[in-house]
């Protein structure tokens, strides 16, 4: 049985297409066949993170359609074995996603994947309801920050009411809170929320803590997921919220203020 | 951070923590609306409608709430009429 987990917000610009990269990215370095879908339809930016967006022929939407099969859709990736993406349209007609259309997508990808990523749209209106409808687990991207935070909680009472799950009176969705974009020396000044501040408001399990880090627009830059990065914080911060993900423990790391050394400080580093 | 701040943070709390405690009051408020119908609203207009053809009455007189438990709801009306 494949398992879909939606990575979702609310809000825009916290993080979503990057941890789906990298989460997405993660799961597949660990052997099990993975595909990301990109469900921000009109706005596909998942093919730019991913890097491969000169080679996106036929799209979502086209799937739906029947214009192509899914295998002609599918772009794998170059970097990682086992992981394959599935872009979105830059069509303008939002109701291009129909629950019919991407039911049957996905019931077609779980015969071959073990993981299906659902790269969710921000806000909570069609696309990003659609994103979230069939998942068995929510990734709750969020920043700690009072409007994402806010965003944060409306999106966990629509997975709480309007997901296929909760209609279906079923086990509900598995929710988990990702924070990204996390200064610890913020946190220890009193200028932002910090880890438990969150936790506390929203009530729900911790997956992980993205530290801040310049790495993330370097990676986009790049086009290259930047769990790959082997030198950076976000990259391990990634590495093991994937697994605890997959039911490993890991202690939360980089949530302390960094030490500056001597010569840093001397140098006003 | 010099002594003044040092000083002056003592008396008023750091952003974070009023950030935390909006949020707190800002959330627990939207959750308890989350289980209301979404007729709710019209419901209350139209009932504030019917009585002002008796009686004059502000927005702010009539109170309305939906109370869910495990087999029965209540609904809660409760009205301040005009001395």
């Amino acid at each position: 049985m494949a398992k879909i987990i939606v990575v979702t917000s609310g809000k825009g610009g916290v993080g979503k297409t990057t941890s789906s990269a990298a989460i997405g990215t993660g799961i597949a370095l660990k052997g099990h066949k993975t595909v990301i879908i990109d469900f921000d339809v009109g706005l596909r930016n998942l093919d730019l993170v991913m890097g491969c967006e000169r080679r996106v022929v036929y799209d979502f939407v086209n799937v739906i359609n029947k214009e192509a099969t899914l295998s002609q859709a599918l772009i794998k990736d170059k970097r990682t074995k086992d992981l394959f993406i599935l872009p979105a349209s830059q069509t303008r007609d939002k109701d291009a996603l129909t629950i019919e259309g991407v039911q049957q997508v996905l019931e077609d990808l779980a015969k071959e994947f073990d993981y299906i990523i659902c790269d969710s749209p921000a806000g909570i209106e069609k696309g990003a309801q659609m994103a979230l409808y069939f998942a068995d687990v929510a990734i709750v991207v969020t920043n700690p920050e009072v409007s994402s935070v806010r965003d944060s909680d409306r999106i966990l009472g629509i997975l709480q009411s309007k997901s296929k799950r909760a209609e279906e009176g079923k086990e509900p969705i598995e929710e988990h809170l990702l924070l990204t974009r996390y200064h610890p020396e913020r946190v220890a000044q009193g200028e932002m929320l910090s880890v438990s501040d969150v936790e506390d408001i929203l009530a729900i399990p911790l997956l992980g803590v993205i530290p801040e880090s310049e790495a993330v627009l370097k990676a986009s830059n790049q086009g290259t997921p930047v769990i790959l990065d082997e030198e950076a914080d976000a990259g391990f911060a990634y590495t093991d919220a994937v697994d605890r993900l997959m039911g490993e423990e890991r202690p939360l790391r980089f949530l302390e203020v960094q030490k500056k050394g001597f010569m840093k400080r001397l140098l006003g580093g | 951070m010099g002594i003044f701040d040092y000083l002056k943070s003592k008396e008023t709390p750091s952003s974070a923590s009023v950030a935390k405690d909006r949020l707190q009051i800002i959330v627990a408020h939207e959750r308890s609306k989350r289980h209301e119908p979404d007729y709710l609203p019209r419901m209350q207009q139209e009932i504030i409608d019917v009585i002002r053809k008796y009686v004059k009455i502000g927005d702010e007189d009539v109170q309305i709430q939906l109370e869910n438990t495990a087999d029965c709801s209540v609904l809660e009306l409760n009205v301040t009429l005009p001395e």
